[in-house]
């Protein structure tokens, strides 16, 4: 029996991962949440029928959008987390000493519910002391916060569904007011490959750019993704996300990680000709 | 009874002669036994004939979308494949007898109407159909200012005048209300040959009059009351919203399904109560109704209401509870004034649709116009309108609360960002119009094109109207006032869409000579 799960990348594009064993299945309020057993990439999310995260590669993810902010901005302490239900995010942020707060706003309680089941290896830390869950709805959180954070990651699923919310300029302005005076905004920002992602990445990072004096976008090869090719946005108030890298204070924390390092967060930063040219037509 | 075409005078009669001919004459009371609202006839039948694979020779040419396959990418197969003829098996909508006539037998037992209508050519061609089934050459009809555009159109085909009650304003909002009582039965009093009273039933901004009282005053005076429900279909359906036409025991309502009903846009429903001869409306209708009428409007018409009749309750308790959680979280954010209950005054404002999401921008120093225009092009959001002092987010069916929370963040977003003192902004007055003929003596008069600035003081033999919300601020007839003139150039300076005229940039009017 050949048992494939298959994500449409375009209507003309699709990426197959065989199947082993469906472990959940469940239609929340908002999306279809499915966990899958696969042999090659282990336990996968996915949500809508989008993967979200795979055990074998989401380390990727989770380092390149929590260690490059952590490694730029000394002083993070407080920090807003909108999304990431499966706590891969506030995973890596727990292994900061410094950070003392941290509230993930999830908007479906079932995802975190079945990350928790079926993800421990993500969710492990969502027990944290420091950690503060809110179920809610990420824009109506930011309405009432001003001047609280030191960083904001938003680690949402693609523009095109339940977080469309997620990539407009009413949330990275609420994120802006929500930030102290030299607070960044991390978020993750789809894939460059494909013309319709292109077209959505170019609108946020314009949205971005609006609200943000500075705004940088970096990069990273994430296997089970569109193209395999990600984008981050690096949005901040005062710091530079290179000028303004400690590379000597982030490696002295010791930290061991397995995609991030230093030398590559400089290197993240230098884009293709291809997209220099698509930002440059927005910015 | 049927009606007797060849009497020339029983279109006026059929309604307006002996008290006695109301009623007895057009309908025969019949026991009704109820439908079944589960039913879509209309629906059915294009599925049965999906099913039967006929083979077209006869129009449309594009046969089942295969003489047009671009045409057929973009709406899809299912879609143009029903775009059919009138056929036995799916009636005519000119002179429907079977699947046609039980979804308007259905529609009208849904609406608590006697009869329903189906109409394909927009809510205007409903409105215009109510008109001249009670409006003859001569006639007056009594009418709030704030008309849509449709009445005093269907004023210029059949040659009736407008008596205008003047409707309260809010001096605040700077927006057009309800009509008093008193005003009503002033004009009725003044102009005892009216033949009828048509009010808004609500207005755009969802206000309501008291309808009921209105009808009890037309009908004490020998006169029919008729209601645009363009913005009321829901009050059909939904609980705690005010009464509609039907229930309040108007004769005609004007019912625009595509709006807060879900069906597509141009379709809309005509429904009539008791006293109207039907047999006569369709005559009206099929004056200028089309004889090839749409199947994909009738049918979304026939799904719309079989999904109103079975969940209607439902759904517009869920729009209301958004708009209400919407007004609130946008009250709370502080600048702006989302309007509601709290403004019923029990005359003028004797109900307030809560479905409607009205919002008053002037406190953030900012034209409501301005606000949808930002809300637009920085932030992908399109509302209904911007009006001088206020905007109207249209909240329906298809909302989810997570593009609630988008609009609301939008407008805190806006007013972090734009927000200044309010000073010096001019809001919407109502202007009391000076009838000097009626639109159809000034429409086919005469005329003479003068730049703006020379046209005070003449007659103005066309229509000028902010768009939306589509009221007129002159329409032919009346008489241009130094008033006029000013606000016609301060709600262009603010980039409200203006039209109407025959000259695009209203630099020039139409006036009699």
């Amino acid at each position: 029996m050949e048992f494939w799960f298959s994500e449409f990348h375009t209507p003309d594009v699709k990426h197959s991962i065989r199947v082993g064993r469906h472990l959940f299945s469940q239609q929340s309020e908002y999306q279809q949440i499915d966990i899958f057993e696969t042999p090659e990439f282990g336990r996968m999310l996915v949500l809508d029928g989008n993967v979200m995260l795979t055990e074998r590669d989401e380390f990727i993810y989770d380092e390149m959008i929590t260690h490059v902010p952590m490694a730029v901005h000394k002083g993070i302490r407080d920090v807003l987390v909108i999304g990431a239900g499966d706590g891969g995010v506030v995973k890596e942020l727990t292994r900061y000493d410094r950070v003392r707060r941290i509230d993930l706003v999830e908007m479906d309680p079932q995802v975190v519910q079945a990350c928790r089941e079926f993800l421990p290896a993500n969710a492990c830390r969502l027990d944290d002391e420091r950690v503060h869950i809110y179920f809610e709805n990420g824009l109506k959180f930011l309405r009432s916060c001003e001047n609280e954070y030191d960083l904001i990651i938003v680690d949402s699923t693609d523009p095109f569904g339940p977080s469309e919310g997620l990539f407009t300029r009413e949330f990275y302005g609420s994120c802006h007011s929500a930030l102290k005076e030299d607070g960044v905004m991390v978020n993750q920002q789809g894939s460059p490959f494909y013309a319709q992602d292109l077209e959505a990445m170019k609108r946020s990072h314009m949205r971005i750019v609006h609200s943000f004096p500075i705004s940088r976008v970096y990069q990273a090869h994430i296997p089970t993704y569109a193209a395999g090719y990600w984008l981050f946005g690096f949005a901040s108030k005062k710091y530079h996300p290179i000028d303004d890298l400690d590379a000597d204070a982030w490696s002295s924390l010791g930290l061991r990680t397995r995609y991030y390092t230093t030398r590559l967060h400089r290197g993240a930063f230098y884009l293709p000709a291809f997209l220099e040219e698509a930002l440059l037509e927005v910015e | 009874m049927d009606f007797d075409a060849s009497c020339a005078q029983c279109a006026a009669c059929v309604f307006l002669c002996a008290e006695g001919i109301k009623g007895s004459e057009g309908n025969v009371k019949q026991e009704k036994i109820p439908l079944d609202q589960r039913r879509a006839p209309i629906y059915e039948a294009l599925e049965r004939f999906r099913r039967m694979r006929v083979v077209p020779f006869d129009v449309p040419g594009h046969k089942h979308g295969k003489g047009n396959p671009e045409l057929v990418a973009f709406l899809g197969r299912q879609c143009v494949e029903i775009d059919v003829n009138s056929m036995k098996p799916l009636d005519n909508l000119c002179h429907p007898v079977s699947v046609i006539r039980e979804a308007e037998k259905l529609a009208a037992e849904a609406f608590g109407a006697e009869n329903a209508f189906l109409m394909v050519g927009g809510t205007t061609s409903s409105v215009q159909s109510m008109v001249l089934s009670v409006c003859k050459r001569g006639d007056e009809i009594i009418l709030p200012r704030n008309v849509h555009r449709s009445v005093i159109n269907a004023l210029v085909l059949c040659g009736a005048s407008p008596v205008y009650v003047n409707p309260d304003v809010d001096s605040r909002l700077g927006i057009s209300l309800g009509m008093q009582r008193e005003q009503v039965r002033r004009a009725i009093e003044e102009h005892p040959n009216a033949v009828a009273v048509l009010v808004n039933n609500p207005t755009y901004y969802g206000i309501c009059s008291d309808l009921k009282a209105i009808v009890k005053m037309a009908h004490d005076a020998g006169m029919l009351c008729l209601a645009d429900e363009a913005h009321g279909t829901h009050f059909y359906f939904g609980e705690d919203l005010p009464v509609s036409a039907m229930a309040a025991g108007a004769d005609m309502a004007s019912v625009s399904m595509h709006k807060s009903g879900g069906s597509l846009t141009q379709s809309s429903f005509l429904l009539t109560g008791p006293s109207i001869h039907a047999g006569y409306v369709r005559q009206i209708i099929n004056l200028t109704q089309t004889t090839s009428g749409s199947y994909l409007l009738m049918s979304s018409l026939d799904i719309s209401r079989r999904n109103l009749a079975l969940r209607g309750k439902e759904i517009f308790r869920h729009v209301s509870d958004m708009a209400e959680y919407a007004r609130s979280e946008i009250n709370a954010s502080g600048g702006y004034y989302a309007f509601g209950r709290e403004l019923i005054n029990g005359d003028s404002i004797y109900d307030f649709d809560t479905t409607k999401l009205s919002v008053h921008t002037l406190d953030i120093g900012l034209a409501g116009i301005e606000v949808y225009d930002i809300l637009r092009d920085e932030y992908d959001i399109q509302i209904e309108f911007g009006d001088l002092g206020n905007i109207l987010a249209y909240l329906s069916i298809g909302d989810r609360p997570q593009e609630v929370e988008r609009l609301v963040s939008a407008l805190s977003d806006v007013r972090r960002r734009h927000g200044k003192k309010s000073t010096g902004l001019l809001t919407q007055e109502y202007i009391d119009p000076q009838v000097v003929t009626t639109p159809q003596e000034a429409f086919y008069a005469e005329k003479i094109s003068l730049p703006l600035d020379e046209t005070q003081g003449r007659v103005c033999s066309e229509f000028v109207m902010c768009y939306p919300p589509g009221i007129p601020i002159l329409a032919p007839g009346e008489r241009i006032t130094k008033d006029i003139l000013d606000y016609i150039r301060y709600a262009k300076s603010k980039g409200c869409s203006m039209t109407g005229p025959e000259d695009p940039d209203i630099l020039h009017l139409n006036v009699l000579k």
